[in-house]
């Protein structure tokens, strides 16, 4: 896990906690029961107070990315790995939208398109 | 959430300065800031709280004790580093720890040891030979070395470097790892309580301003730097600490949403910038505040 405050940045510390824990869950760097710090080591680490990383831990709780156990710690939600997936399907999306816009431009109907697409996913084998 | 430190009504003359009605509680498990400018109160309140100084009324209650009933209980559970360290200059460091130690009955002498070592004090220097910020570290390491669980530190990081000072706040979060330590520090120096206290408590001219947590504090509290076409005594009112300038006039406020509506009422569109403030500024425009009135 890598955490970096910024003072530069407008933007409260905790929130800055939650932005790039939640990043590095979704991206799949945390994974599902990943540990995270306890508050007390986060906030020694990053030499800020413990409200503050109480503040986001709770917070990122709330959201379900993380869950915390009382005396055990807190860690990754399997429904972290719920998120990953949304947020690859949503670039999947988007990828497939951009390319068939730009096809559109050239302007390709839809079997010309599908034909396009089969090509290449013939290349990538079954 | 159980109070380690708790201040009721705390009430202290002296000739030509006094406490007036003093309260705060201190959460137990987390570092307290306190703050006021040179001459406020913060020594006095501390000196009461360690019961070397009696007072008019009110109640201390450290760890819910009385602290004049079970002053003697409650002064082995602390650890205090005051404003002056009162070592025997002739002596060494090492002396001076067994010595000073020694008063306390949990005394762990290797574990006392070994924060002079961590400290980077050689024990076998003269305390006359040490800095003025080894000789706080030596401060620190006698008071820790009974395990207290309450560290009172008055003006601990006044007149060091800044090195020095960071090891001395990487210390104190340290300390709190402990859930059963506790640390309350005064300072003046704003941007060190700003780094790691939770909790911050102003004083200013013997009265508490406000107790609170830190990240509420810088969050609630805006900083307004307004043109001057908009300089009505009702809109001045509202805010703290005013400044008056030739290119605008600026204050602080807890109430942001209400003072920009009151703002846009009186004079709509009128030039203003809201900024976040520090404790420095909080201090400045509360003691601005005081001494006009």
């Amino acid at each position: 896990m890598f955490i970096a405050l910024s003072n530069n940045d407008p933007t409260p510390l905790y929130e800055q906690i939650k932005k790039q824990i939640t990043e590095q869950i979704i991206n799949g760097e945390l994974p599902p029961g990943y540990m995270l710090p306890s508050i007390r080591v986060l906030a020694k680490e990053l030499g800020i107070s413990v409200i503050t990383v109480k503040k986001a831990y709770e917070d990122l709780e709330a959201g379900g990315y993380i869950v915390t156990n009382q005396g055990k710690g807190s860690f990754v939600a399997k429904a972290g790995a719920e998120f990953v997936r949304e947020s690859r399907l949503k670039e999947i999306q988007q990828s497939f939208e951009n390319g068939i816009s730009l096809c559109r431009e050239l302007g390709m109907d839809s079997e010309e398109i599908i034909k396009i697409f089969n090509d290449i996913l013939d290349e990538f084998g079954p | 959430m159980s109070m380690v430190i708790s201040i009721n009504g705390l009430c202290k003359k002296y000739e030509k300065f006094s406490l007036k009605d003093v309260s705060f509680q201190a959460p137990k498990g987390y570092i307290m800031g306190f703050i006021g400018r040179n001459g406020a109160g913060k020594s006095t309140v501390i000196k009461c709280l360690m019961d070397m100084i009696p007072f008019e009324s009110g109640k201390i209650e450290l760890f819910g004790l009385d602290s004049r009933s079970f002053a003697n209980e409650n002064k082995k559970r602390i650890g205090y580093v005051g404003e002056d360290q009162y070592f025997y200059e002739s002596m060494t460091a090492g002396w001076s720890l067994e010595f000073f130690g020694r008063f306390f009955s949990d005394w762990d002498n290797d574990y006392g040891y070994s924060l002079l070592k961590r400290f980077d004090i050689d024990p076998s220097k003269k305390v006359s030979e040490l800095s003025k910020g080894m000789k706080v570290k030596l401060a620190l390491a006698i008071a820790l070395g009974h395990r207290p669980e309450l560290l009172i530190l008055d003006e601990p990081t006044s007149g060091l470097d800044p090195v020095i000072r960071n090891e001395i706040l990487e210390l104190l979060a340290e300390t709190v790892q402990d859930e059963n330590c506790s640390v309350f520090f005064s300072s003046h120096i704003t941007t060190d309580i700003e780094k790691i206290a939770d909790y911050v408590t102003v004083i200013d001219d013997g009265r508490i301003i406000l107790s609170d947590e830190k990240d509420s504090i810088i969050s609630k509290w805006k900083m307004f730097k307004v043109e001057n076409s908009c300089r009505g005594e009702e809109l001045l009112g509202r805010l703290i600490g005013v400044k008056k300038g030739e290119f605008g006039f600026s204050g602080i406020t807890d109430k942001p949403d209400s003072f920009i509506k009151e703002l846009n009422r009186r004079c709509p569109g009128a030039r203003y910038k809201m900024e976040n403030i520090t404790l420095d500024d909080l201090l400045v425009r509360i003691a601005k505040e005081s001494d006009t009135i």
